[in-house]
């Protein structure tokens, strides 16, 4: 178990240096310049260029801003936003609550509607439910992000007016920061209402993050029950007499899960890559629209800081459902 | 059992949750489109920072709301002398300083905190120039550190400027948001505590709204200042709710969740309109989209070359196709709204075969070829430059002129375009100050047609020049009135450019919303503002 434990860790070590490098690199590949964007149709004379170019470091080669880079970051550092000028370290963690608290209400409403939703398909396969929840998760699934959360702004908050537009709470509630987690946030303050108005406004965008995985999650779930319900040990249950809900629900679903859960695990880096679309629609204020801000801005310090800890995020999580599924499964353990 | 009992307290959290809340308070939402990058004007370069301390801070002039009018700010009043060089400034008394965790101010405001505040910008040693970065961009900009000979202070409410050379503008430049008085006291107390980039990051100023909270990317908080010297605001509150997505803008104001909306999409406008709901504002912007000619470059060195273009291109329709008849015609580089407009002025008319006349006159009689650059970005003046480009090139080619468009990223671009790399580029302007110095010396004077200034026109013209000078040096407005006005005459012969439009601000705003006004530098105030 350690042996597998060891070298899956080693793995991850080639893939962190890979996305350092990619996205120390890619921001610069983009034409402009954190200085030049700044400026507008003013311009900049180029004394005070130099000067701040030197200032910054932009102006030493670029294989030596890299050794830089990457010895702040071997040291916890990941520099400072060259826009707000704080470090980008504490702007990602007073943002990533945010984010996670969006993906993670997302994630649990695609598991919550899909698994069921699949395993429904494969019982009742062939018959119109499952052509439905087919045709239905193919629509979600090809549904483009920020269309989508239009639809629904347009249709549940300003026709209907039964949810808020964006943002996470009204502006008529004040909550004090502490954990970042809004919902506990709210709850912590006291604050009459307060819980209330944050949950409505997770509601649209949960629902637009969490469609596409819902989809996959539902295929996902459906193919592999179908597989599972042809064993013989199926068979075999079903002969010995047990209900159908405890052939379906115990015995099948406990198998068809394996590459369920893997699915879930790879619909982390999805989750994220969505919510900086969501996170636009909504004025939602997580890492998502902070990237989107920093590209604009040229901050190339929070560009690659933020990416670089949006994928160790994806990688962490892929580590340990690598890990869980081997806990799982001894054959995967024991391979070679 | 456990469980149930959770679930049961959850739920009734949730139901106790819905409830109405219980603020009474007035409080406005701005749906604004950005974050900002810190609240310190001085730093800051963008609008949309620059509105995030506006309802925090005052200088010692300011515009009147609404205007471009200098009025008398935290300067009660002030005196120039004679040869235009020494300005002196009598401060208000009795004008208190917001409070917050770190900081109770023990003093009103007085002179130190002028000194302070120009000081930091200015002086390479002051305690906070390097602070937060310390690039005053705009104080460069304004030409301070060369304009500036001293900054004294007489006594606590007594200021003094010495200039290196007279410079009518510079009441105007005081009321720019670069020149915000901070407190001496505040940059003392956190120097002590070793915090100095608090300071612009928890700003304290002497403005109508306290600062309360920046929740990052999410909305930034400010209360009512009940000892504002110019009296207690009506709102209590005043929230911005950053929303970057102007559909999401336009849908949280329809459901009531802002009453003011920054920068609506054009295609909103009509259903805005038709909404009783919502009233919709609107402003010619201080600003100008032109193409520019290069001067410099064959054949746009020759006088009727560049009439004829002005004659060769149909504004009108540009103006209906791209902005969307959001526009004003442009004759001249400022707008008909700022003083010294020269109402006189016809411009060219839109005349084919005139210009083709004039291009054979010049030795053109077949056209030419020529570049035409056009911005990748949309621009306050200009919001669609490719598609503006491609109107020119097919007007252009009727004419015999073929046009090739180029384009480079917006940095790129810019320093092209000033390097006087194009035959003829688009480009623009917005004002600062709302002085017509601010558009003809920056557009069009010599000193900018350098490589790397402003005059993308590269025309230096000696009898133009001298009157944009002698109205830098009068501090005379009906006098300066008189030496503008005959500088637009000339710059209409001259033709070093041909302006497009001056386009028109919208502003939706709900119809509880009392007394907003828009402001012609594009800002967002609400100062003064009411809700029914």
């Amino acid at each position: 178990m350690l042996r597998f434990i060891l070298s899956r860790v080693g793995m991850v070590i080639p893939t962190f240096f890979g996305i350092t490098f990619l996205s120390f690199l890619l921001i610069r590949l983009v034409p402009g310049d954190p200085i030049e964007v700044r400026v507008g149709e003013r311009g900049i004379s180029p004394e005070r260029l130099a000067m701040f170019r030197t200032e910054l470091g932009l102006d030493q080669p670029l294989w030596r801003q890299f050794f830089d880079y990457v010895g702040g970051v071997l040291s916890g550092d990941l520099g400072v936003s060259l826009v707000t000028r704080n470090p980008v370290l504490s702007e990602f963690l007073t943002l990533f609550p945010a984010t996670i608290e969006l993906s993670l209400c997302a994630i649990l409403l695609a598991i919550a509607i899909g698994l069921p939703a699949g395993m429904v398909a494969a019982v009742k396969r062939g018959t119109i439910f499952d052509h439905g929840v087919m045709g239905l998760s193919l629509t979600g699934y090809s549904m483009p992000i920020f269309w989508w959360g239009l639809l629904l702004i347009l249709t549940f908050s300003v026709q209907l007016g039964w949810t808020p537009v964006s943002g996470r709470l009204s502006a008529l509630y004040y909550v004090e920061p502490v954990t970042g987690f809004l919902l506990l946030d709210s709850l912590l303050s006291g604050e009459e209402g307060a819980f209330g108005s944050a949950v409505q406004h997770l509601i649209l965008p949960a629902i637009v993050l969490g469609t596409i995985p819902l989809a996959v999650i539902a295929r996902m779930t459906r193919s592999a029950m179908l597989e599972v319900l042809g064993e013989d040990y199926i068979r075999t249950a079903r002969a010995k007499g047990l209900s159908p809900v405890r052939v379906v629900g115990l015995h099948a679903l406990r198998n068809a899960l394996i590459p369920v859960v893997t699915v879930i695990g790879l619909q982390v880096g999805t989750l994220l890559g969505g919510a900086i679309l969501t996170e636009t629609i909504f004025a939602w204020p997580g890492i998502g629209k902070w990237l989107i801000e920093s590209i604009n801005r040229r901050d190339y310090p929070a560009l690659q800081g933020g990416v670089l800890l949006v994928a160790t995020t994806v990688i962490l999580v892929n580590l340990m459902v690598d890990l869980l599924y081997g806990v799982l499964n001894p054959r995967i353990r024991h391979r070679r | 059992m456990k469980r149930v009992l959770l679930f049961a307290g959850l739920g009734a959290l949730a139901l106790t949750g819905f409830g109405a809340p219980a603020h009474a308070a007035k409080t406005l939402v701005y749906c604004s489109e950005g974050s900002p990058e810190n609240f310190n004007p001085q730093l800051n370069t963008t609008g949309t920072s620059f509105d995030v301390a506006k309802p925090i801070n005052n200088r010692l002039t300011e515009f009147e709301r609404g205007a471009t009018k200098v009025i008398p700010g935290l300067a009660e009043s002030w005196t120039i002398s004679d040869d235009g060089t020494v300005y002196t400034f009598k401060l208000r008394k009795g004008v208190k300083f917001h409070s917050n965790k770190s900081f109770k101010p023990t003093r009103d405001f007085n002179a130190d905190d002028v000194l302070f505040s120009f000081d930091r910008m200015w002086k390479d040693d002051h305690p906070y120039h390097k602070v937060s970065g310390g690039s005053y961009d705009y104080f460069g900009d304004m030409d301070m550190p060369k304009l500036l000979k001293s900054i004294e202070k007489v006594d606590d409410y007594t200021v003094r400027f010495v200039l290196n050379a007279p410079e009518a503008p510079f009441i105007a430049n005081l009321a720019m948001d670069f020149a915000s008085i901070q407190s001496a006291e505040y940059g003392a107390v956190l120097l002590k505590a070793g915090t100095p980039e608090k300071i612009d990051q928890e700003p304290i100023g002497t403005g109508p709204f306290e600062f309360v909270r920046y929740q990052k990317d999410a909305q930034i908080r400010y209360k009512a200042f009940p000892e504002y010297w110019g009296g207690k605001q009506a709102l209590d509150n005043l929230v911005f709710s950053i929303t970057p997505d102007p559909a999401v803008r336009y849908a949280k104001l329809k459901a009531g969740e802002c009453h003011v909306m920054s920068f609506p999409n054009l295609a909103d406008l009509p259903a805005m309109k038709a909404d009783p709901t919502i009233k919709v504002l609107q402003q010619e912007g201080l600003n100008i989209g032109y193409l520019g000619l290069n001067v410099q470059k064959k054949p746009f060195d020759d006088k009727r070359v560049r009439q004829a273009l002005n004659m060769a291109i149909d504004k009108k329709a540009i103006i209906e196709a791209v902005y969307q008849g959001a526009g004003v015609p442009a004759v001249n580089l400022i707008p008909p709204t700022l003083w010294s407009y020269n109402k006189t002025i016809k411009g060219y008319p839109f005349d084919p075969a005139k210009a083709k006349a004039l291009l054979a006159e010049a030795g053109y009689p077949d056209g030419f070829e020529t570049d035409l650059w056009a911005m990748p970005v949309q621009r306050p003046y200009n919001p669609n430059a490719r598609r503006i480009a491609e109107m020119m090139q097919s007007d252009l080619a009727a004419v015999g002129i073929k046009a090739k468009i180029v384009s480079y990223e917006w940095g790129e671009y810019r320093k092209r375009l000033q390097a006087g790399d194009p035959q003829m580029a688009l480009f623009g302007w917005t004002g600062d100050n709302g002085d017509p110095d601010n558009f003809f010396y920056v557009l069009l004077g010599c000193e900018a047609a350098r490589v790397g200034g402003g005059n993308i026109s590269k025309w230096c013209y000696k009898p133009f020049d001298d009157l944009l000078v002698k109205a830098k040096r009068t501090s005379d407005v009906a006098e300066r009135t008189k030496l503008y006005e005959a500088a637009q005459v000339i710059a209409h012969e001259e033709a070093p450019q041909f302006p497009i439009a001056h386009s028109v601000v919208f502003m939706p705003v709900r119809a509880e919303v009392v007394d907003y006004r828009m402001d012609p530098f594009g800002a967002h105030i609400f100062a003064g503002v009411d809700l029914k």
